[in-house]
C-alpha cells in the first residue's frame, strides 16, 4: 500500500493521529518549527503551550498516569532537550508512559557544537527506556509507532525521539502502526505457572502473611487493580501499597493497612516486620519502603511478582519470583488457589488479624486540630472530606505535603494519584495536574502542593488560565522546605540551614497576577468554605492555606532503622535515635 | 545467597545500532559495575547483529542485577552467562612490543617460541609479538617479557563462545 511521500514533520503528525493522540504538551524552537506549522495546519490534535519544557513532561506524565496512555511531549533541540531531562528522569523512576520528540539541529550540523545543539541522545541514554536519533525520514513512520510501544508495552517508561531538522523538512515514505514483532524487545507478560503454584503453596501455609502491592498493579491497569482486590478478599490477606501504589486497592477497605514505609502506617510496618509470607506485587523493594535492609521482614518467605526481570533480587533476595504483568499472573493465581482449594489456617490468620488490630489501635496517624491555626493534616482530612464523593484527581509535589496526603486522601481507585515518588521531584504537581486536567475536563483535579515546590513550576499558571483548566492548587504553606527542616531537626541539631523561605511572594496576588483567582486561608475554621468556594469556581484557583510552621511528619522510619523501629511522635534528641550508618542515608 | 565475589564470563547478541554500545558500557558505569574487559565487533552482517563479550565480576547477586539489566535494554536480544552455563572456550590477542640489543633479545625471541607467540614486526632493536591464549597465559607472557625490555602492551579483551554444538 504505497502511500505518496509526505514531509518528516507530516510524518511525525500522521503517526502521532495514527497512535490515538489528541493531546500533546510542548514548546516551540527553531529546530521543531516544521512540526509546529504542521500542527497548525490540523485539527485532530491539541496542543498545550506549558512555559517550560520541564513542565511539557509533567504534564503528559500526569496525563499518562490518569488516563493509562502515552503521554506526548515536543520540545525544541538544545535547552528544550536538556530542561526536559528532569521529567524523562522522573518518568523513568516511575514507570510513566511517555514519548518525547525532540528536535535537533540538522544531520550535517551534527557534530559541529551548532547553535542549540546538544548531544540530546547522548545526554538521555540513561534517563530514558530508550531513545532513537532518526537520520532519515524513511526510518519515521517506523521509529515513531516502534516508540509507543516500547513507551507502552512491559514496564513502561519514557522514549525521547531526536529529529534533525532536515529529516523533519524532507519527504519520506509513511507506513500506518501494524502489529510490531519487535526484534528484540520482548517483555514476558505471562508468568511462569510452576513458579505461580510455588507462589499459591507458600501463601497456603501462610499464618502471618501480608500483600504489598506497588505501582506495578496501578500500571497494569484497572484490571488488575480489581484482581488484586478479588484475591485479597478471597485469602482474607491484610494490604498494604506503597506511595506509587495508592488506589490500586480501596483506601477505605478494612482489610487496607496504609501505605507502608518510611512515613506509611505503623501497623502497615509492623505487620511487613512480623509476616510469615509476604506477597509482593508490583513494586520494587525500593529504599523508603525497606528501611534498613538486613533486618527487612527478617521471618518471611517473599514472592515477587514482576515484569521487570531486573527488579527481583535487585535488592532483596526472594524466594520465589514470577516474572510477568501483574493482571496475568494474578489471574493464574486465583484459578490455581481455587483449583487447588486453597484455605489458609483460619485460627492463624484470626490470630493475625488481632495483632493488626492491636498495632491499630496506637492510631498512629492521629493528630490534634485546636485552636485557630491550622494543622497541614487536617487541612488534608478536610480536602478529602469535602472532595471524596466527586470525581476528584490528587496530584501533588515532594516533601512534607506529599506524605500527608498520602496518609490523609484515600483513594478508592486507581489512576487517581499522581505523585513523583522514585525521584522525588519538586515542581511535579502542578504540571502533572495540568495533563491531568486536560485528559478529564469535568474532573475535580487538585494538587496538593508546598509552598517552595510550587515555586519551582508556578509558570504553569499562565498554562492553566490560557486553557481555563479549573486547577486547584492546594498549598500547604508553612514557610519551611519543610522535610528539609524535619531532617535538620532530627539530625542536625535544628540547625536551619537555608531551609526557610525568608521572601515568598503573596500568592493571592501571584495568582491574580496571572489572571488566576487566590484565596488565603488562615485560620481552621475558614478551611471548609474555602474548599467549598475553590471547587465552586470556574477555573485556575490558588489556596495559600497557613498552617502550622512547626509539624513534622510522622509516624517515620529514621534512615538506617528496621519496620519495628518507627518513631510515632518527635523525640527529645534525633541525632541519638539515628545512628551514625543511618545519618549518611538520605 | 553467598557473597563471594566471582568473574563471569557474559556473551550479549545485540542490534547494531548506533549507540548500543554507550547502552551497555554506560550501564556498567550508571550502575557501578565492574567491566573487566568488553570486545565488540558485528558477526552477523545480513542480520546486524554485534556480539559483546563482557568479563566482569561481582556477587551472585549482582551478576544476576547485571545480567537482567543487559536484557532490559531495548537492542540486546540475547545474554548468556558462558560461566555458568557450561564449558566455554575464551581467547585474547595480545601485541606486545619488546625493545632490547643482546642477550636480553635473544631471551625475549626464546620465550615467545615457547608461548606461541609470532613475530609480526621486528627491526634492528624492538620485535611486536602477537599472542594468542587465554588471559591467563597473555599475563603470564607479559610478566616474562617485562625484564626484557617491554614497552608496550595492546590487548584486545577475551572473546568467547560456549564448547559443543549450542549457539547462542
Amino acid at each position: 500500500m504505497a502511500q505518496e511521500p509526505m514531509l518528516g514533520a507530516k510524518i511525525v503528525l500522521k503517526a502521532l493521529v495514527d497512535q490515538g493522540v489528541d493531546v500533546i504538551f510542548g514548546y516551540p524552537g527553531g529546530a521543531v518549527l516544521p512540526i509546529y506549522d504542521e500542527l497548525f495546519q490540523q485539527n485532530h490534535i491539541k496542543h498545550v503551550l506549558v512555559r517550560h519544557e520541564q513542565a511539557a513532561v509533567h504534564a503528559a506524565e500526569g496525563y499518562a498516569r490518569s488516563t493509562g496512555k502515552v503521554g506526548v511531549v515536543l520540545v525544541t533541540s538544545g535547552p528544550g532537550a536538556t530542561n526536559a531531562v528532569t521529567g524523562l528522569t522522573d518518568a523513568m523512576l516511575d514507570s510513566v508512559p511517555v514519548v518525547c520528540l525532540t528536535g535537533q539541529v540538522p544531520t550535517h550540523l551534527i557534530g559541529t557544537d551548532g547553535f542549540q545543539e546538544a548531544d540530546t541522545t547522548g545526554i538521555t541514554r540513561q534517563c530514558t527506556k530508550h531513545n532513537y536519533l532518526v537520520k532519515s525520514p524513511n526510518d519515521l513512520a517506523r521509529v515513531m509507532h516502534e516508540a509507543f510501544y516500547v513507551a507502552s508495552t512491559g514496564r513502561p517508561g519514557p522514549v525521547v525521539i531526536d529529529l534533525p531538522k532536515d529529516v523533519l523538512m524532507t519527504k519520506g515514505e509513511y507506513m500506518p502502526p501494524t502489529r510490531i514483532k519487535h526484534k528484540s524487545y520482548k517483555p514476558q507478560v505471562k508468568g511462569d505457572l510452576k513458579r505461580i503454584e510455588e507462589a499459591v503453596a507458600l501463601l497456603a501455609n501462610a499464618r502471618k502473611p501480608i500483600i504489598y502491592a506497588g505501582g506495578g498493579v496501578v500500571n497494569s491497569g484497572p484490571a488488575a487493580c480489581q484482581l488484586l482486590t478479588n484475591f485479597a478478599r478471597m485469602s482474607g490477606f491484610p494490604v498494604t501499597l506503597t506511595l506509587m501504589g495508592l488506589g490500586a486497592y480501596p483506601g477505605n477497605d478494612k482489610q487496607f493497612l496504609g501505605m507502608l514505609g518510611m512515613h506509611g502506617t505503623y501497623e502497615a510496618n509492623m505487620a511487613m516486620h512480623d509476616c510469615d509470607v509476604m506477597l509482593c506485587i508490583g513494586a520494587r523493594f525500593d529504599d523508603r519502603v525497606t528501611g534498613l535492609l538486613s533486618a527487612f521482614s527478617p521471618n518471611s518467605k517473599k514472592i515477587h511478582i514482576d515484569i521487570d526481570p531486573s527488579s527481583i533480587n535487585k535488592n532483596v533476595a526472594v524466594d520465589v519470583a514470577v516474572v510477568g504483568d501483574v493482571a496475568h499472573v494474578i489471574e493464574d493465581m486465583t484459578k490455581v488457589w481455587k483449583s487447588a482449594q486453597v484455605r489458609p489456617d483460619q485460627d492463624a490468620l484470626a490470630a493475625w488479624w488481632a495483632q493488626i488490630t492491636e498495632w491499630r489501635a496506637v492510631e498512629c496517624l492521629k493528630f490534634v486540630q485546636d485552636g485557630d491555626v491550622i494543622k497541614p493534616q487536617y487541612a488534608i482530612q478536610r480536602l478529602y472530606e469535602l472532595t471524596k464523593d466527586r470525581e476528584t484527581y490528587i496530584t501533588t509535589e515532594v516533601g512534607q505535603h506529599q506524605m500527608w496526603a498520602a496518609q490523609h486522601y484515600r483513594f478508592d481507585k486507581p489512576n487517581h494519584w499522581m505523585t513523583s515518588g522514585g525521584l522525588g521531584t519538586m515542581g511535579y504537581g502542578f504540571p502533572s495536574a495540568v495533563g491531568v486536567q486536560m485528559a478529564h475536563p469535568d474532573a475535580l483535579v487538585v494538587d496538593i502542593s508546598g509552598e517552595a515546590s510550587f515555586m519551582m513550576n508556578m509558570q504553569e499558571l499562565a498554562t492553566a488560565v490560557q486553557y481555563r483548566l479549573p486547577v486547584k492548587i492546594f498549598i500547604l504553606n508553612n514557610r519551611y522546605m519543610g522535610m528539609v527542616r524535619q531532617w535538620q531537626e532530627l539530625l542536625h541539631g535544628s540547625r536551619y540551614s537555608e531551609s526557610y523561605s525568608e521572601a515568598l511572594p503573596d500568592f493571592v496576588k501571584l495568582a491574580e497576577a496571572f489572571g488566576a483567582v487566590g484565596m488565603r486561608v488562615e485560620k481552621a475554621d475558614q478551611l471548609d468554605d474555602a474548599i467549598r468556594a475553590a471547587i465552586a469556581t470556574n477555573g485556575p484557583v490558588l489556596m495559600d492555606i497557613c498552617v502550622s510552621q512547626t509539624e513534622n511528619c510522622y509516624p517515620m522510619i529514621p534512615s538506617g532503622k528496621p519496620h519495628n523501629e518507627m518513631l510515632l511522635g518527635p523525640v527529645a534528641d534525633g541525632e541519638q535515635a539515628i545512628d551514625a550508618e543511618g545519618q549518611i542515608l538520605v | 545467597m553467598t557473597t563471594d565475589i566471582n568473574t563471569h564470563t557474559i556473551s550479549v547478541l545485540v542490534d547494531n545500532e548506533s549507540g548500543v554500545l554507550a547502552r551497555v558500557i554506560g550501564l556498567f558505569s550508571g550502575r557501578g559495575y565492574n567491566i573487566e574487559s568488553l570486545t565488540v565487533a558485528e558477526v552477523d552482517p545480513a542480520e546486524k547483529l554485534s556480539r559483546i563479550t563482557l568479563v566482569t565480576s561481582g556477587t551472585p547477586m549482582v551478576i544476576e542485577q547485571i545480567k537482567a539489566q543487559l536484557g532490559r535494554l531495548v537492542p540486546v536480544r540475547r545474554v548468556h552467562d558462558l560461566t555458568v552455563e557450561g564449558p566455554h572456550v575464551s581467547r585474547e590477542l595480545a601485541l606486545v612490543k619488546v625493545v632490547g640489543t643482546g642477550e636480553k633479545r635473544v631471551e625475549a625471541l626464546r620465550i615467545a617460541d615457547i608461548f606461541r607467540a609470532n613475530v609480526v614486526d621486528s627491526s634492528n632493536e624492538s620485535f611486536v609479538f602477537e599472542i594468542v591464549g587465554k588471559t591467563d597465559k597473555l599475563n603470564a607472557f607479559i610478566n616474562l617479557m617485562e625484564p626484557l625490555g617491554l614497552v608496550d602492551v595492546a590487548r584486545t579483551g577475551a572473546a568467547a563462545i560456549a564448547r559443543g554444538s549450542e549457539s547462542i
